[in-house]
């Protein structure tokens, strides 16, 4: 803190003119020192009792002593500011607002930086961002050490300067012989890229290919609008939601809609949306529904069929089968919420895509939007297809790849490769090594989206900038550059996006629109609807025998598209629904599983071994261990896209088979599937091995809407139970008997953290955001398969199970447990974030013998590393089990190599947070260092801390606002009021801890 | 001598006709004798278990806690379980050497020494545990109420762990008083013995230059009541403490107020089967049958089978409580303990401390050696899976099934275990050869009284045989 006081060291510094102060100054010694008078004083030299041999002594001793000192000195890499810049200030951190645009991910961001490192990607809430987990993780992927570091040409690393000259005197040439230039993105949403492709000239060839295609819905919305898009979806004004096979809550059409889809599920004011979903695999969307309908994937067109013929034309269906059934109900309920009911289904057939888009466009449906379209997913798969045979038939003179990896990602990538012989320039523009990089002539290293610059249009007229947020790091030049360069343009990109910027004539300055990292446009659109025969051209899905099984590919939340498959983060995140990580496998159901044979056993110390199988599509097959997945329509298989990478990837993170190989026709449902089971077994890496909640129905509290809103229950009595004990032979609320005395909590800030079950997703966005805020350490799949995942916040996933309290009536206590422990065909599926709970009354804080864990006033369980010795104690009495120790050292550590092993990887680190070392415990700490700074910056700016400063990591990275993070003592905080809503309940209640951390009971609108 | 008098129906302590001569040539024999190929070859087998042990704790500590089975739900196992085991094992001989003391059972007075020298090396196998189970066992010095300069960082006296190390540190360093304290005149016996200079030296300064005044002697009375009295405390407290790093828990099934009467009757049942383990081989190995008797051994048995129903009693109590507890988390617990993964654990406590020591009702059976020597064993593992069933089979499925896991050990969970019965055995080897195993100082006092050929004397109408014996010559 700045103090202007200023303090004398004697009177003679109160006149300025003083020399005395002046000489004193200078002089460090103010006497002589009498060196002349000592040696000159014989004497008292030659009766000096030290000899020659006691003076050799101290010269010895003094010289061992400082080698000895000078022995393994630290060497430390820290290089201070010569000329500090003016906006670095060490220990601040610097927010930018940017967007990731990779092709599969879209996202306004904040990006948070440190001492010139980005370190921490935050979702830019101004510019409606919001992030999933890949976004979150993307920032590690930046310091990725397989990244291509040069520009090469055949393997052989060439200059910026020669690259250019060759290609462009390559292009010229392509360009004379008559031969086409072809452009191959994945979807950049960028209107300025595209522009800048389109000037080359109407000669050069521009196709966008996404390696998850949503081809046949963009198809759809071209038949009937007349342009090639995706209508978007606001599921917020949906009171019902049908959805047929589309994951939205997952990665359908681009992702992002779970914001809009919690809103309609808070039942504030006694309602909710209504959501079914008929599918195949068990998926987010379906987990969160509140009746899920399985079905295989061809019975998904019957679905859409159905419903289209009862909603449209009025004809129902008397079958009464569970389908005909749920699609008879979810007409009533479509009719019943009229224009707020919305059907979005993700069949990759254009003709069931029409229907979808029919029946929202005759029930007049708020939801979607066809004006505002949504621009990230462009990828046409026709002319995909078409580029390929073009190349093949040698039409192709240069092939320019940017942001994709087709080599990898295409079904038919040796025929591809083959092809790709036969043009004559072939290029790509890549961040990464891989298989398409090495495939081409010349790989030009490009830069991340954190050293990019550029400009996208994710919705129409919504426009969002991408800025660098750090030089960068290695010899790159991203893809825009190159073509101004090879165009002979003297304009830098930035420069080009300005111009393109300008034209746009946003209200907004070009510095404001940085600044925010997004600025909109009004657009002026009609809706020209065209009549299409949503019939026309449908073919039925061929299946093949009655034994035949049907294969439904989908993408993780973790890996996505496969791009990140080199970030460690999101390699250990588990898969929301099967908790696996490290892995993707076929999913089977149960009745299938003992139909083929296949075996998913745990292992003595826990782990889960599978079955190994073998899947023929067609001509293709692949060998994939096999999970018996609770919810998995019987007849049908699950496969996760984006594993399998084996080029410019660390070997550790070379998980998984390659299931790109069965997406023929860019269809993730196949239908003639057939399955083996072959030798060998599978070891699987699940961080949670048990699925049932074992009736423990105080674990995780529901209730359906109806119960909720009945006025004449009391909750603490009903569905939201106080556990009760006995006081003095009386009946008393376990909350009110207390072992303690208990201090004032009204003093300064009592933080709590609410978390809404009903709006948890189980996205896990909020789990690498805490592996990024907090440096928590990567163990690898070896580590996980022994239960000893650090992650600090988890999100367990309880199946509902066929044995409960009702039906266990006569049931003896043994086979009812043990039946419990077997999750339902088709289970109701909820989600609960998990972190340390941060109780007053902790069960760690008492046991530890040295203190190292213990409260604070605000009420955080803090954790001193420093001084922990390791017991354990802790880990044991928690009953919430959230305690994490360091078995080894996890940084510096070469048996642990991923991020933390690396000088690369190392800058992705918070300064604000220790990296631990072995034989400690660790834990969440609620981010204490930002709420920290939150106090300390409302200190220095002398006022009350706002409500919404006070963050942690998980509830910034929450995108249903199922987090909620506030000081309870502030009463009009959010979180004040959600701990006394009647649906706020604490985590094992009877256990007497008082946890700081409060839940909120799933309400399920389940009885329509 | 009215003081050598001793009921007729009490069966002689010390068989046949020995003279206070005897006692001490007998005694005094392993120590001066030289080894044999099998103390050797038992010796050689300890020390390579020893060293392999050393090994493991060395790979322990340099590399991470890492290398035991432990997971994010079990943070105890082996560890833990072998540590309760050790102290366990150690409280027979506190109860023999203090407890029967203040009661006056003279039987005790054969087996005494080695009893207690079992306690002593086994606190030392048992606390080696707590240290080398810490993440940062170069810390361990912080559990220590030591004035600091780290700021103002004190011990949490609310911790079980830290009683633990106090009650741990109390009860070796009392146990090893006790111990010494009744050496001492043995020791001045083997001092007096001995030629070999060397020899010499060490019993003198091991004897603490004890000379047999009268005044010594009284000294030694004096001492060894008051050790008794500062003992017989420790034999409840020591594992009622221990037991307290579970029962003030909050986990179901550690957190049970039956744990201390419980935990101490374990403690004194395996400790008991253990004294018998070693005492049924030194026995023979040392030709000390006459000082070891059957009687002996059948009154070890005896206090094996009525410790063995006291834990049972308890197991019993357990499941009711959990059942009439209502508690779901607390019933489902136990019959996870029961039927749950861990089942053969469980059946194996129940068949080895319950089942087994029911067979020395029989009195054909715990007079019988072979078979006291076999149920000795069986009990010792059967205890070591108590232990493992209270810690593994409570932690691997606590409250939330999510984290709900399994365990299994490592080959170093296996061989620090290993090593500390090595080490254990190595102690106790040489402790064999270089002690008197039998305090024969004491056991001297009794042999009027209790030896056979003045029992059979009396008998036989005689008054004093030592008189009979004057007369003969």
């Amino acid at each position: 803190m700045a103090s202007n006081k200023k303090y004398w060291r004697s009177v003679e510094e109160l006149d300025e003119n003083s020399s005395i102060v002046d000489t004193l100054r200078q002089n460090e010694f103010v006497e002589e020192i009498p060196t002349d008078e000592f040696l000159g004083d014989k004497e008292s030299l030659e009766t000096s009792s030290t000899t020659r041999r006691d003076f050799l002594k101290y010269v010895g001793f003094t010289t061992a002593a400082a080698s000895l000192a000078a022995c393994e000195g630290p060497v430390k890499k820290a290089i201070p500011y010569i000329v500090q810049p003016n906006e670095v200030i060490p220990g601040v951190a610097d927010y930018y607002a940017t967007t990731i645009a990779d092709g599969f991910d879209f996202a306004n961001v904040l990006v948070k930086v440190r001492e010139g490192r980005p370190i921490k990607i935050e979702p830019n809430k101004e510019a409606l961002g919001s992030t999933n987990a890949r976004v979150q993780a993307s920032v590690l992927s930046l310091y990725d050490d397989f990244r291509l570091k040069e520009p090469t040409a055949n393997g052989e690393s060439i200059s910026w300067a020669d690259a250019d000259t060759q290609i462009a005197n390559k292009l010229a040439r392509v360009k004379s012989s008559g031969k086409s230039v072809v452009f191959l993105t994945g979807t950049d949403a960028s209107p300025s890229t595209a522009s800048l492709i389109a000037s080359l000239g109407e000669d050069v060839n521009h196709v966008i290919y996404d390696a998850v295609s949503e081809s046949a819905a963009a198809d759809a919305y071209e038949a009937i609008y007349g342009s090639r898009a995706l209508p978007s979806y606001d599921f917020s004004k949906a009171k019902t939601i049908v959805s047929v096979g589309a994951d939205f809550l997952g990665d359908w059409q681009g992702g992002g809609f779970d914001g809009g889809y919690a809103k309609g599920r808070i039942p504030n004011g006694g309602t909710m949306s209504h959501h079914i979903q008929i599918e195949s695999n068990m998926t987010l969307s379906g987990a969160n529904a509140d009746v899920r309908v399985m079905v295989r994937p061809s019975e998904q067109h019957v679905a859409m069929t159905k419903l289209y013929e009862a909603v449209v034309n009025g004809i129902s269906t008397r079958e009464s089968t569970p389908l005909a059934n749920a699609i008879n109900k979810a007409v009533a309920q479509i009719k019943n919420a009229g224009t707020n009911a919305v059907v979005v289904t993700g069949v990759q057939d254009k003709n069931i895509q029409l229907l979808a888009l029919a029946i929202n466009n005759y029930i007049q449906s708020e939801a979607m939007n066809v004006l505002v379209t949504n621009n990230t997913r462009q990828g046409n798969s026709t002319k995909v297809s078409q580029l390929i045979s073009d190349m093949k038939a040698g039409k192709v003179g240069a092939l320019i790849i940017n942001n994709s990896n087709p080599v990898y990602t295409l079904p038919n990538s040796e025929e591809f490769v083959a092809a790709l012989a036969k043009v004559d320039v072939t290029v790509t523009c890549s961040m990464s090594d891989n298989e398409t990089a090495n495939a081409t002539q010349y790989a030009l290293a490009a830069p991340h989206y954190l050293e990019s610059w550029g400009m996208v249009e994710m919705k129409s007229g919504a426009y969002s900038i991408i800025q660098p947020t750090i030089q960068p790091l290695f010899d790159t030049r991203q893809f825009e550059e190159s073509i101004l360069k090879w165009s002979g343009s003297e304009q830098t990109y930035y420069d080009y996006i300005k111009t393109a910027f300008a034209e746009l004539g946003a209200s907004t300055s070009w510095n404001q629109a940085l600044h925010d990292g997004s600025f909109s446009i009004a657009i002026e659109k009609e809706a020209r609807v065209n009549e299409v025969d949503v019939n026309a051209g449908y073919k039925k899905p061929t299946l093949g025998g009655i034994d035949a099984l049907q294969l439904e590919l989908y993408t993780k939340t973790s890996l996505g598209d496969g791009q990140q498959a080199n970030n460690p983060w999101l390699q250990e995140l588990p898969d929301p629904i099967t908790r696996a990580t490290w892995d993707n496998y076929v999913t089977i159901s149960k009745v299938d599983a003992v139909k083929y044979g296949v075996e998913n056993w745990n292992v003595s110390d826990g782990a889960m071994n599978g079955s190994v199988v073998e899947l023929t599509v067609g001509e293709n097959t692949i060998t994939a261990p096999a999970y018996i997945q609770p919810g998995q329509a019987q007849g049908s298989l699950g496969l996760a896209l984006g594993y399998g990478r084996k080029s410019g990837i660390k070997s550790e993170m070379q998980t998984g088979k390659n299931a790109y190989q069965l997406y023929s026709d860019f269809n993730k449902s196949q239908y003639n599937v057939s399955l083996k089971v072959v030798e060998g077994e599978h070891k699987f890496a699940c961080t949670q091995l048990h699925n049932t909640l074992m009736g423990r129905g105080d674990i995780i509290k529901e209730t359906t809407l109806s119960t909720y809103n009945d006025p004449s229950l009391n909750p603490k009595k009903t569905w939201n139970k106080v556990p009760m004990v006995s006081l003095k032979h009386e009946e008393v609320e376990a909350t009110t008997v207390d072992l303690w005395t208990e201090f004032d909590r009204s003093v300064g800030h009592h933080f709590n953290l609410s978390i809404d079950l009903n709006t948890c997703t189980g996205c896990g966005a909020c789990v690498v955001a805490c592996h990024a805020e907090n440096n928590v350490p990567v163990v690898g799949k070896a580590e996980v398969r022994k239960s000893r995942d650090m992650h600090w916040l988890r999100i367990d996933r309880y199946y509902s199970s066929d044995m409960n309290e009702e039906t266990s009536e006569g049931v003896g206590m043994v086979q009812k447990y043990a039946e419990m422990e077997d999750p339902s065909a088709n289970p109701t599926v909820s989600f609960q974030p998990l972190m340390c709970q941060h109780c007053n009354h902790a069960p760690c804080e008492t046991v530890c013998p040295v203190a190292a864990t213990s409260h604070s006033r605000q009420g955080q369980n803090h954790m001193a590393y420093n001084r922990c010795v390791g017991t354990r104690y802790c880990q044991n009495n928690c009953p919430y089990k959230v305690r994490r120790f360091n078995w080894f050292d996890y940084a510096n550590n070469a048996e642990f190599d991923f991020n933390m092993n690396d000088d690369l990887g190392k800058m992705v680190l918070n300064p604000d947070v220790t990296v631990r070392t072995r034989g400690v415990m660790e834990k969440c700490s609620m981010c204490i260092q930002m709420t920290q700074a939150s106090i300390l910056k409302a200190k220095k700016d002398g006022r009350p801390v706002k409500d919404e400063e006070f963050q942690t990591a998980c509830t910034n990275a929450c995108s249903t606002g199922a987090m909620v993070f506030g000081d309870i003592n502030d009463k009009e905080s959010k979180v004040a009021k959600l701990k006394e809503d009647t649906r706020a309940y604490h985590l094992l209640e009877h256990v007497g801890t008082k946890p700081n951390v409060v839940y909120q009971v799933q309400v399920r609108n389940t009885e329509v | 001598m009215a003081s050598h008098y001793e009921a007729p129906i009490r069966q002689p302590l010390i068989l046949g006709d020995k003279t206070y001569h005897d006692i001490t040539v007998e005694v005094a024999a392993p120590v001066e004798g030289k080894a044999n190929k099998q103390w050797w070859i038992v010796f050689g087998i300890a020390v390579a278990a020893f060293l392999w042990g050393i090994g493991c704790i060395l790979y322990t500590v340099g590399t991470g806690i890492g290398v035991w089975g432990l997971n994010k739900t079990v943070g105890w196992a082996w560890d833990i379980t072998n540590f309760v085991w050790w102290v366990g094992i150690g409280h027979a001989g506190t109860l023999i050497s203090a407890v029967l003391l203040l009661f006056r059972q003279k039987w005790r007075m054969g087996i005494n020494r080695s009893a207690e020298a079992m306690t002593i090396f086994s606190v030392i196998q048992a606390g080696l545990f707590p240290i080398i189970h810490m993440g940062r066992p170069w810390l361990a010095y912080w559990v220590l109420p030591l004035p600091n300069q780290f700021g103002s960082l004190w011990v949490n006296f609310n911790s079980p762990l830290l009683w633990d190390v106090f009650a741990i540190s109390t009860y070796l360093s009392v146990s090893l008083v006790f111990w010494w304290t009744g050496l001492l005149p043995d020791f001045a016996m083997l001092r007096d013995r001995a030629i070999r200079p060397f020899q010499k030296k060490i019993y003198s300064l091991l004897s603490f230059g004890w000379t047999g005044r009268a005044k010594d002697w009284q000294r030694f009375e004096e001492v060894s009541l008051v050790l008794a009295g500062l003992a017989t405390p420790l034999v409840l407290s020591v594992h009622t403490i221990v037991s307290m790093d579970f029962a003030t828990s909050v986990i179901p099934g550690w957190h049970t107020t039956i744990f201390p009467p419980y935990f101490v009757a374990g403690a004194v049942f395996s400790g008991f089967a253990m004294v018998n383990t070693l005492l049924i081989i030194m026995r023979k190995v040392s030709n000390l049958e006459a000082y070891i008797t059957i009687q002996h051994i059948e009154l070890m048995n005896i206090v094996i089978m009525i410790t063995g129903s006291i834990v049972g009693c308890a197991y019993i109590t357990e499941l009711f409580i959990a059942w009439y507890s209502g508690v779901e988390y607390e019933q489902y617990a136990f019959l996870n303990r029961a039927t749950g993964p861990y089942w053969w654990a469980y059946l194996l406590m129940m068949t080895c401390n319950v089942f087994s020591p029911q067979f020395m009702w029989s009195k054909r059976l715990r007079t019988s050696i072979m078979f006291s020597f076999f149920i000795s064993i069986v009990v010792n593992i059967g205890m070591w899976f108590e232990r493992f069933v209270i810690i593994v089979t409570s932690l691997h499925r606590d409250y939330l099934p999510s984290s709900w896991t399994m365990f299994s050990p490592t080959f170093v969970d296996i061989g620090i275990f290993v090593g500390t019965i090595g080490f254990f055995f190595v102690l106790f080897l040489l402790y064999s050869r270089t002690f008197p195993v039998i305090a024969q100082a004491e056991v001297k006092t009794i042999l009027k009284s209790s030896g056979d050929n003045y029992k059979r004397f009396r008998d036989a109408g005689g008054v004093n045989p030592d008189a009979d014996k004057l007369n003969k010559k």
